[in-house]
């Protein structure tokens, strides 16, 4: 079989966030940069679904030079290969633009079984382009997966359980197929020592839009549909009451007051 | 028309919540800044009680697409029925919830045929004829407003109670146009095999009381009392990240940025310091009550009400005292 992983660099949790604001995008260069958190579950179930059954994983990113970190953490976690899209036509990519770029990269390694992809990135939030993916690809959409039951290469299906409102959706699917993984379906693996060692001296292949027959019109900023017009950093809450004295009294107050919203029948 | 605001209508197997019908109110907003008016759509199998409900909460026309293939969701279905309505009728917007069924229809739809996709918003306004699309990033330190220069209908998915419910009246009737569109089963790609119900009971995304629980409650036996609390209240239990990883509570009761995002009514978080992490998840919440031993920790800035105290000193009393009020 053959297992893409697919990798962001998002900007640490805890960094400070810097924008160009009349360009609508990110400062992402100078700012601590992590693999989103997301993808480190869908690399580790690449690397589980390698050992329960067999396959060669490839991990691909699209980003700027930098974001080759994220697939040089792939290396020293062992995947067999990674590619790197970087190209200036694909800043300022919407989420529809970053799919195509992804599924172009999906298509020239070619014959692939299976896509993961972490449920969204901790910075855009979008959440979709795992099923973006999967539309453009024509591949089986399977989103908001927690596990994956049961593979079969050869049979070309695979069974998983999607958590979704309410519970949990049993589905079986033909492959190819793109699975977006949430948090809990595994506990990502640390990469060891030697790993990084290695990993740190490999060459990271970088694939521009015309390795990747990519019309560069049609992505980045010039190809994606909306046009960031604001950015505002949300109202802080007003200052709130401290409730202070006796737990009795203490108790009374905040019961009255909560039961005074209305909300609590 | 061409320029109306069309609203998903999602159902599981058949079955609404009034949430189902919960875009209609802001659909209808849109529509009156547009000049247009509020359509429904809803794909199933015996869809006409759910088309008759979208006409009681206020959508002005309703089309519905019911045949045999799509009587459980399916994304890749769905998404192609949906794609065959919006491009027929090319109505200007197209709402979704923003919840996995969806976003699944939204991202598929789109991606066939090449919409614009705003995801997740919190804000919508028509300002001069435009749609202004509001959301968070960077688990909602930032607000980024967008506007779509390109690709019509727009799609959006709308995060679940950012907008007021519509109000329903029986009275109300919408005009009900049946469309015929089937998919042949074997170009779908997938089955679904079972669905195994939840154990945990109330769903936090659309909660209006929530009680949840840190690394402060030091055991899983603290979400016992806190479960307690929740049911006297009428509320859930969630949990920040440090509470699930501990394996005290179910990833699925996890709020914060690798968790639900929830916007309840009230919060009460008992032993969360207030991590960014966990603040991305509940910041919107209208009434934040914040109980934790330290007084610096993070969360008292985030809380309408805070109670520097125990848990287990506090949530029994607070127990205690709702019980006498509310005649429990």
């Amino acid at each position: 079989m053959k297992i893409v992983a697919c990798v962001k660099q998002v900007p640490d949790t805890e960094a400070e966030v810097k924008w160009d604001i009349p360009g609508g995008v990110l400062k992402r260069d100078g700012m601590d940069s992590v693999t989103n958190p997301f993808d480190e579950f869908a690399v580790e179930e690449a690397l589980l679904t390698q050992e329960n059954y067999d396959g060669d994983i490839i991990a691909i990113t699209m980003g700027p030079e930098k974001a080759a970190d994220v697939l040089r953490n792939c290396l020293a976690l062992k995947v067999n290969e990674v590619y790197q899209c970087s190209d200036a036509a694909f800043a300022g990519s919407d989420t529809f633009s970053t799919a195509s770029v992804l599924a172009a990269a999906i298509k020239k390694i070619g014959d692939v079984d299976l896509v993961f992809c972490g449920k969204q990135s901790t910075d855009g939030n979008t959440g979709v382009v795992g099923a973006l993916l999967a539309s453009i690809l024509g591949y089986s959409q399977l989103t908001f997966v927690s596990k994956i039951r049961s593979v079969d290469g050869a049979g070309k299906k695979i069974v998983v359980e999607r958590a979704i409102e309410g519970g949990t959706e049993v589905v079986e699917a033909k492959l190819p197929a793109v699975v977006s993984v949430i948090k809990g379906i595994n506990e990502p693996r640390l990469p060891n020592l030697m790993g990084i060692r290695k990993a740190a001296k490999m060459d990271i292949p970088k694939w521009s839009a015309a390795d990747l027959g990519v019309d560069a019109s049609k992505v980045g900023a010039a190809g994606s549909c909306s046009k960031v017009v604001e950015i505002a950093v949300p109202p802080p809450r007003g200052a709130g009451e401290m409730l202070k004295g006796e737990i009795e009294d203490i108790a009374n107050t905040l019961t009255d007051k909560l039961i005074d919203l209305k909300v609590i029948k | 028309m061409a320029n109306d605001v069309w609203v998903y209508i999602e159902h599981k197997d058949g079955a609404v919540t009034p949430m189902s019908f919960e875009l209609l109110g802001i659909g209808k907003t849109l529509a009156d800044g547009l000049g247009s008016s509020v359509c429904a759509f809803v794909i199933g199998e015996g869809v006409d009680n759910i088309a008759k409900d979208a006409g009681s909460y206020g959508a002005a026309k309703v089309v519905a697409l019911d045949a045999g293939v799509f009587k459980g969701f399916r994304a890749d279905a769905y998404s192609k029925a949906a794609a065959f309505l919006l491009d027929k009728y090319k109505p200007e917007i197209a709402l979704f919830r923003a919840t996995s069924q969806g976003t699944d229809v939204a991202a598929g739809t789109a991606a066939q045929l090449n919409f614009g996709l705003c995801t997740d918003t919190i804000d919508l306004a028509v300002d001069g004829g435009k749609l202004k699309m509001t959301r968070a990033a960077f688990g909602g330190n930032y607000m980024v407003s967008v506007v779509n220069e390109k690709a019509k209908p727009q799609i959006v998915t709308v995060r679940p109670k950012a907008f007021a419910m519509p109000a329903q009246d029986a009275s109300k009737a919408a005009e009900v146009t049946k469309e015929t569109f089937t998919v042949d089963e074997a170009n779908l790609n997938t089955k679904v095999l079972e669905f195994i119900k939840s154990a945990v009971a109330i769903n936090l995304v659309e909660a209006d009381i929530i009680v949840s629980g840190g690394r402060g409650l030091g055991s899983a036996e603290g979400f016992a009392l806190l479960k307690d609390l929740a049911e006297v209240i009428g509320g859930g239990v969630g949990a920040s990240r440090a509470a699930v990883d501990s394996g005290w509570i179910t990833q699925e009761q996890q709020v914060g940025q690798t968790g639900k995002t929830v916007k309840p009514k009230i919060y009460i978080a008992c032993g969360i310091s207030g991590a960014i992490q966990h603040l991305a998840g509940m910041r919107t919440s209208d009434c934040i009550v914040a109980i934790n031993k330290d007084p610096d920790a993070p969360i008292f800035k985030a809380a309408t009400i805070g109670i520097v105290g125990d848990y287990k000193a506090v949530v029994p009393k607070l127990i205690e005292k709702f019980k006498g009020k509310l005649g429990k």
